[in-house]
């Protein structure tokens, strides 16, 4: 198979699978080789899924992250764009608030641990204002260039058909701008995935994060551990396919010509 | 060559837009450059101009200045009578073909002017400029499914839909290829005798000028000036080989100063 050759469809699925198989007998060889106690193997991490599913405590913490991560992400969404948009509209406006964003940027959801629960106390509030500020300035800033890469031509066909810039903002400069926005706020969502993991193992006692701190301190769980992890990775994935699938709505994938 | 400045061909010779002593001169890092030194250009009613110029010339930035984008360093232009303050409806701008909004159908490119009509009335110039510039079958395509020709007949389209009196187009015909350039000079003056509309038409290419314009506006390296205007008196549709054809495109290649053998 050369890079110019189109793979046959059962290729496409039978490289992906053999190379996931031959990673979990390597696993399970090397648990077994090695002798480890405390390491498991892929089927004590199989076990470890089941249990948890039985004691019914896995549905309860993915809902409780999954919920933790709407109200956080959907709130950087919900201020986000709108304040993306309106830097990108005025660029002196841009001007004040950059030194802000751009300082702000950098700094890790988690290193604001302290004053979230300074601010929130333990709980969900904490988590959520997590999240939602490491959705926010990635969001904000897409939004911001969105705008400001819109071609001028846009903005001068609009004007020229009479639109005042009201009209102008919703009919040509926010669908131009949208495609940039959308790979903002998929990158956003990304992040918030990983913030919750992060912000359960401290703020919380609920939730994935809590699982993979909580079956490590009481007991040493590694099976439990890296169940936990197997699932913040599948729902990791789920949530960005389906985020994908915004890409290929008509009126905004012209903007995603190289991934089509 | 005549230098006459009533066309004979145009259908009436009432002043649609009078451009008086426009000079443009752009500041950049403290450096001045003139782009356009007081040129003076009326337009007739009805007319189809070309500038014609090297890129690079200034015409586009003087169509701009016509079409009230950016404002003359000095000089005004007036359309019948009104000086230009800004964009209007009543005079749409024709782009290159990435004019069109990629984000909108066929359908919804050509209703974005349309949006203070009825529902009716939208509904029937859609269909009526559908079919004028033959997208018929393509009214909920987008722009990406369309091939560079259909996607500037569809900014034509756009421009007519709102029923402007004037159109100015800055090198429509750019970006497509050859053959497609011939046919689009074809559907353009195809459009422009059914629809009647005054016409300013931006090209670097002598040959499409010819063929097209009433009067050629030949205009020198920059700062621009207009160096003549040449009146083309062939009816349509142009025989490219007859006498008079080459005549009056062998003058002007003079007199941008090319010899026009390859």
């Amino acid at each position: 198979m050369n890079s110019l050759t189109q793979p046959r469809k059962w290729e496409k699925f039978f490289w992906p699978v053999l190379a996931a198989a031959v990673f979990l007998a390597f696993w399970h060889y090397a648990v077994q080789f090695s002798g480890s106690k405390i390491f498991p193997s892929p089927a004590d991490v199989l076990n470890g899924i089941d249990e948890l599913m039985k004691k019914g405590v896995l549905g309860s913490y993915i809902a409780d992250s999954l919920h933790r991560v709407a109200v956080g992400y959907g709130l950087a969404v919900l201020l986000g764009v709108p304040l993306g948009l309106t830097l990108g509209w005025y660029p002196a406006a841009a001007q004040v608030v950059n030194p802000v964003i751009q300082m702000a940027r950098p700094i890790s959801p988690l290193a604001w641990i302290p004053l979230a629960i300074l601010w929130f106390g333990v709980g969900d509030a904490a988590a959520m204002y997590l999240i939602f500020l490491g959705a926010f300035f990635p969001i904000v800033v897409a939004s911001m260039n969105g705008v400001r890469n819109v071609p001028s031509m846009f903005r001068r066909a609009g004007r020229n058909f009479g639109l005042h810039p009201a009209a102008l903002l919703a009919k040509v400069v926010f669908p131009a701008a949208l495609p940039q926005i959308i790979v903002g706020l998929r990158i956003a969502l990304g992040i918030a995935w990983l913030v919750v993991v992060a912000a359960e193992m401290i703020a919380v006692d609920s939730g994935l994060g809590y699982l993979v701190i909580d079956a490590r301190n009481s007991g040493k769980r590694y099976d439990l551990v890296i169940a936990a992890m197997l699932m913040i990775g599948t729902i990791g994935l789920a949530l960005d396919l389906a985020f994908r699938r915004l890409e290929k709505i008509k009126s905004v994938r012209w903007g995603f010509r190289l991934e089509a | 060559m005549s230098q006459t400045t009533a066309p004979t061909t145009a259908r009436a010779v009432k002043t649609k837009l009078r451009a008086e002593g426009i000079s443009m001169i752009f500041r950049r890092d403290g450096k001045e450059t003139s782009v356009l030194d007081s040129v003076d250009l009326d337009v007739y009613d009805g007319e189809f101009i070309c500038l014609l110029g090297p890129s690079g010339c200034g015409k586009s930035t003087l169509l701009n200045s016509i079409a009230g984008f950016l404002a003359p360093t000095s000089g005004k232009v007036t359309i019948d009578g009104e000086p230009v303050t800004g964009p209007d409806p009543r005079r749409i701008f024709v782009f290159q073909e990435r004019g069109v909004f990629p984000w909108l159908t066929v359908e919804g490119n050509i209703a974005f002017g349309l949006f203070k009509l009825p529902q009716e009335e939208r509904a029937r110039r859609i269909a009526y400029y559908v079919k004028l510039v033959g997208l018929q079958g393509f009214e909920k395509a987008y722009p990406q499914e369309l091939s560079g020709g259909m996607k500037q007949r569809l900014e034509v389209a756009r421009a007519l839909a709102v029923n402007p009196d004037m159109l100015f187009l800055d090198e429509p015909f750019g970006a497509l290829d050859s053959i497609t350039r011939l046919i689009m000079r074809g559907e353009l003056l195809r459009i422009w005798e059914a629809e009647k509309k005054t016409i300013i038409f931006v090209t670097h290419d002598i040959e499409e000028a010819v063929q097209l314009a009433d009067r050629v506006v030949v205009m020198s390296a920059r700062p621009a000036k207009i160096q003549q205007i040449v009146e083309i008196d062939i009816p349509h549709p142009r025989d490219i080989s007859s006498p008079r054809y080459l005549e009056l495109r062998d003058g002007i290649f003079e007199q941008i100063g090319l010899a026009h053998k390859v």
